[in-house]
């Protein structure tokens, strides 16, 4: 009990800076990619620290407590996961936090922002059914739903479910909102539709929305170290070459449409999921 | 200690110029001069700016634009005249339909001159507005612990 509480605890503190500090690496590699220099590794505290010194100004006062609500229950997502908690529970939590995500967009009142919500409503519906069936994959690997029992078993999951891995990486493109899937918003500030969900958001919320940016990607890759959980040092590679993959994707792409990513979200979860999770039923 | 001035974003708007001050500023983000080294993003978003970079000089149609972005940027912020037509008027100044600088519709910070202003002023005129936007900051601070 002591040890999940430290797990928990420690999460919550150290979650934002290795967040930030992979964020950093990426825009620096990202820069390299493009033939640049880049930002400092730290750039995306100085965000955060810059996003708080700025005036508070909100549309609504509802905005506040959604995007306060958000980060809330994703902490409480990543939280739950690293303390070796109901996988299930991590899921639904992760959804909930999103909901108030998209009711944040939906009460700052804008067209962009409501655009925004809804392509962000659309990312759900993608990444959802792959979500369920690692959960289901994790529960016929090894007999149980609970972080901490996956984690501990002897032989790495990844071997029993390659296919849910491969879907699994798939639809970390979405939820890390890189390209071709950053429909939403994008974690860099492009563009087009301005900036999707967060456009009506200023200073101090957006400062928020980053923070909960940084303890998801934290929580995202240690999904993806659940698979390798028994040999660490394997799942810390593990995540080093999928999350520069998702650099190389993201750099080497452009935004598709909204179709698009829900049918090869769904397909990929289909096939991938469903054929895994077959060949474990008949075996 | 003060984070502004590691991570000003831009938002960039053309008032009514030839373009060519406009382009300018997007070479600056390119990666031959890559302002992103210094944290600088540009967002094209008012709500998320620090820095205003305008270009060209404000005629009738652009002038309610010009003042509605600026008001949506939340302070501290601070607005940077990029080109001759955005300082004064240029060779548009007697135009009938132009307001003249950027100055006649919204305060300006900086000046930066040249047809078309040339990458490395506008890079210098972008650091010379972000001593400005700390002391915007430190006295909105200041302003802030009076209240309380």
């Amino acid at each position: 009990m002591i040890e999940e509480i430290i797990f928990a605890i420690g999460f919550i503190i150290l979650a934002p800076f290795i967040g930030a500090l992979i964020g950093g690496i990426d825009r620096k590699v990202t820069a390299r990619m493009q033939g640049r220099v880049g930002p400092p590794v730290l750039q995306p505290l100085y965000d955060i620290f810059k996003l708080f010194e700025k005036e508070k100004a909100v549309v609504r006062n509802e905005v506040n407590f959604y995007i306060f609500s958000y980060l809330i229950f994703v902490v409480f997502t990543g939280a739950l996961f690293f303390s070796g908690g109901d996988i299930l529970l991590v899921i639904f939590a992760l959804t909930l936090a999103h909901a108030f995500l998209i009711l944040g967009a939906y009460a700052a009142v804008s067209p962009y922002s409501h655009v925004g919500a809804e392509r962000e409503l659309l990312q759900l519906m993608a990444v959802e059914p792959m979500l369920i069936l690692a959960a289901t994959g994790f529960y016929m690997a090894t007999g149980s739903f609970a972080v901490k029992d996956i984690a501990l078993w002897p032989e790495p999951v990844v071997l029993t479910i390659p296919l849910i891995f491969v879907g699994i990486v798939y639809v970390l493109t979405i939820k890390l909102r890189k390209s071709p899937f950053d429909l939403a918003t994008t974690h860099h500030a492009h563009q087009e539709l301005v900036k999707g969900l967060t456009t009506e958001f200023a200073g101090p919320t957006l400062g928020m929305v980053e923070i909960a940016h940084l303890y998801e990607t934290v929580f995202f890759l240690g999904i993806v170290w659940l698979f390798f959980a028994s040999m660490p040092w394997v799942g810390l590679a593990a995540v080093i070459v999928v999350y520069f993959l998702e650099i190389l994707v993201d750099n080497t792409t452009t935004r598709v449409r909204w179709q698009v990513m829900l049918r090869s979200a769904w397909l990929v979860a289909l096939v991938a999921g469903a054929i895994n999770l077959g060949v474990l039923a008949l075996l | 200690m003060s984070y502004i001035t590691k991570s000003p974003w831009i938002i960039h708007y053309d008032g009514s110029s030839c373009n060519g001050c406009d382009i300018e500023v997007l070479a600056c983000l390119t990666p031959l001069y890559d302002l992103e080294r210094f944290g600088i993003v540009n967002t094209g978003n008012p709500k998320h700016a620090d820095v205003f970079l305008i270009t060209g000089g404000i005629n009738e149609q652009s002038r309610a634009v010009v003042k509605n972005t600026y008001e949506q940027m939340p302070d501290p912020k601070v607005v940077v005249a990029v080109g001759i037509c955005a300082t004064s008027g240029g060779v548009f100044r007697e135009c009938y339909n132009i307001m003249g600088g950027v100055d006649t519709v919204i305060p300006v910070d900086v000046y930066v001159p040249g047809c078309a202003a040339r990458p490395e002023s506008i890079i210098d005129g972008v650091v010379r507005a972000l001593g400005i936007l700390e002391a915007k900051r430190a006295k909105m601070a200041e302003q802030e612990g009076k209240k309380q």
